[in-house]
């Protein structure tokens, strides 16, 4: 049985239709990307996945674990193991991470029926999983996010779902508006925290990232649906020729 | 007991004047004879409604009853220095503190008798115009406090003024502080309005704060009033030239709430920051009236007032900034920012700046919008439930205020105050002996722990 299973999946925003039927099977242990034009429900996927309310289901189902992932609340997702690192990160000005981490990794663990992590317990936490993408103290306890340079914001992303340690993740343009140093060091801390008994999707527009995530699957999200799946050689294929050319097979397989 | 209105009414009739003010109390009956309590059309007291406390039956404290009360309240890692009023009266009110370098601190009925001169110079001056419930207040006080800071004294532990209420029946109270800082001093207040119980209760209370030149003062008000109670309370500050003043009112319970803030700069290079957060729920009503005036050039004044509001709650907020002919480069802001939590709740939002001078800098702003449904994902996303999300996100939307306040450990209990607030419990502090509010909810995750 596959870790996550999306089948037939549609959604829309108001009367729009973004997601026209998708389908994708994800296992434990694997890396997947998702490429594909601006607009054609990338980040929709992903923000289905995590529970997003602005989308509605109207087809399909999302099977995670065996469980009906669409019935549950946002949190219980992100309890069950699902983590979305966000493409706009939200600032939240008069919250630290530390107090924001402290409450959402209690949160989570309380729902599997664990007890709190005393502070000592999560500050050692905290101090081992800042190392991920090399996180200073004095931005730990900053407010979530504001005033965070891009690279800083997409940094703490990952610093969460270190905390967080989630069994399935969707990071949703995580490269975008990083600088080489940023992105490295971005890339690194996906890598360390990818392992057999997880599985990531990375959305992402550039082949860039994938040279530092490498990916097993790549797929092409066109016009709502996944119309081409491969390796990680599809992806330097789509960087060299763009998505002209998988508009033009699809037109002539339709032919 | 008769009536509220009916007691001021014939109070006034047959008042005894107090010698040295006499002439002022006198002025404040003739303006009450004339105009009562009827404030027709007029803006600035348009959603001021005290009426059910005015036809109420409350009694009047008794002087006798006044003993030492052993009020504890512990701010950690701060020291104050305490000042009593309970149920309008200062108990051991003979003594008068008086420290070696000329600082008076007592009752402000003792003050009237051992420093007379020292209190009619500036009792009742620091209002730019006349109100009834002034007048009353002028007319008809039954205590307070009066503190004298000379000329060139910083006093650096903050001097707290707690004025609590607690008793059996329902009171009507009329407290007055006078507060004269010298020139080129500093001091800080924090000025607590408290009911230990759930009886009703209506106090008019009158602060007065005259800040000489160069003078520094910041005055923390922190209002935790039953939802039974009315509150009018009027902040009356002067500022002679380049002083300056921070204020912040944190109002995080009360049954209906006035704040009556007015601020004159009556001199160049004045300073002042009034700033204010509320927290309201069920009937509860919040009324934030500031009165800013600038009178002469290079002026500055900054108001931020937040506020979320639960229930059937109502809030207003009334500002207005006057900048007159002269007043050239005035820097002056307003802000008002607010969150309704459901269809009930309601908000009136004034900033209103009036200016007869063209080389200035002014600003107002105003918004009243729900919790912002992105930020509430994000959260949630993390695993946190939409209770304890929306708690963050409410706190983050008062942390702004908050930051606002100078003293470390000030900031910090008012956070967790707020926090708990939030939380549904109506606030006490934890050291507090009264212990008198049940909490109205349980949460599971406590955040005021982390």
């Amino acid at each position: 049985m596959s870790l996550l299973s999306i089948r037939n999946l549609h959604a829309s925003i108001g009367d729009k239709e973004i997601l026209k039927g998708v389908n994708l099977e994800i296992n434990k242990g694997e890396v997947h990307s998702i490429m594909g034009p601006n607009g054609n429900g990338k980040s929709t996927l992903a923000a289905v996945v995590a529970g997003n309310s602005k989308f509605t289901v109207t087809q399909g189902e999302i099977i995670f674990k065996g469980k009906n992932l669409l019935e549950m609340p946002i949190d219980v997702r992100a309890a069950e193991g699902i983590f979305l690192g966000f493409q706009y990160p939200v600032e939240i000005p008069g919250v630290s991470i530390t107090n924001f981490m402290r409450t959402a990794v209690n949160e989570q663990r309380k729902y599997r029926g664990l007890d709190p992590l005393s502070a000592s317990e999560f500050l050692k936490l905290m101090e081992e999983k800042k190392k991920v993408v090399e996180m200073t103290a004095k931005l730990a306890n900053r407010s979530v996010n504001e005033g965070f340079s891009g690279g800083e914001k997409k940094k703490n992303e990952i610093f969460q779902m270190a905390m967080l340690d989630p069994v399935m993740s969707f990071l949703d343009e995580t490269d975008s508006g990083l600088d080489i140093d940023a992105l490295r060091i971005v890339a690194n801390g996906v890598n360390k925290l990818r392992s057999n008994d997880n599985a990531i999707v990375v959305i992402t527009h550039y082949q860039r990232l994938l040279d530092y995530i490498v990916p097993d699957f790549v797929h092409v999200l066109y016009e709502g649906r996944i119309v081409k799946s491969g390796t990680k050689e599809l992806a330097l294929e789509l960087e060299s020729k763009g998505y002209e050319w998988i508009r033009e097979e699809l037109e002539n397989n339709q032919k | 007991m008769e009536n509220t209105l009916n007691y001021i009414n014939a109070s006034i009739q047959a008042f005894l004047p107090i010698q040295v003010v006499g002439d002022k109390q006198a002025l404040a009956v003739k303006y009450l004879k004339e105009h009562g309590f009827d404030f027709g059309k007029d803006e600035v007291w348009r959603f001021v409604d005290f009426s059910s406390y005015l036809t109420d039956n409350l009694d009047l404290p008794n002087e006798k009853e006044k003993h030492e009360y052993d009020f504890v309240c512990n701010i950690p890692r701060l020291d104050t220095t305490r000042l009593t009023l309970f149920n309008g009266y200062v108990a051991d009110s003979e003594k008068m503190i008086v420290t070696p370098q000329g600082v008076i601190m007592g009752s402000i009925k003792e003050a009237l008798k051992q420093y007379p001169q020292l209190v009619s110079k500036y009792f009742a001056t620091c209002s730019k115009k006349e109100n009834s419930f002034l007048a009353a207040n002028t007319t008809l006080f039954s205590d307070g406090f009066f503190i004298y800071v000379p000329d060139n004294v910083v006093i650096e532990k903050p001097i707290q003024i707690l004025d609590v209420i607690k008793s059996q029946i329902p009171l009507f109270l009329q407290t007055r502080n006078l507060i004269y800082v010298g020139k080129n001093s500093r001091i800080t207040l924090i000025h607590c309005d408290d009911s230990c119980n759930q009886n009703r209760s209506f106090s008019n209370n009158v602060t007065e704060i005259y800040i000489d030149q160069d003078a520094h003062v910041e005055h923390y008000k922190m209002q935790n009033m039953n939802n039974n109670s009315g509150l009018m309370n009027h902040n009356y500050i002067v500022m002679q030239q380049g002083a300056s003043l921070l204020s912040n009112s944190i109002s995080l319970n009360g049954g209906n709430i006035r704040n009556h803030n007015e601020v004159r700069m009556l001199g160049e290079h004045c300073d002042a920051q009034v700033h204010g957060l509320y927290l309201m729920d069920k009937e509860q009503k919040m009324d934030n009236y500031v009165y800013v005036e600038h009178a002469f050039p290079n002026c500055t004044s900054n108001e931020l007032f937040k506020g979320i509001l639960d229930d059937s709650a109502h809030a207003t907020f009334n500002g207005h900034v006057l900048v007159c002919e002269h007043a050239t480069k005035t820097d002056a802001s307003q802000s008002n920012k607010n969150i309704l939590l459901t269809d009930k709740a309601t908000v009136d939002s004034k900033p209103f700046l009036e200016i007869y001078n063209d080389d200035v800098k002014c600003s107002h702003g105003s918004t009243i919008g729900q919790l912002d449904e992105t930020a509430l994902f994000y959260i949630r996303s993390r695993g946190i439930g939409e209770r304890t999300a929306k708690t963050l996100l409410m706190y983050a939307f008062c942390d702004e205020v908050i930051q606002k306040i100078a003293i470390t450990a000030l900031a910090e209990r008012l956070s967790d105050m707020v926090k708990k607030r939030l939380h549904g419990e109506l606030t006490v502090c934890d050291e507090c002996a009264l212990h008198c509010s049940v909490p109205d909810c349980k949460f599971e995750i406590d955040i005021t722990k982390l």
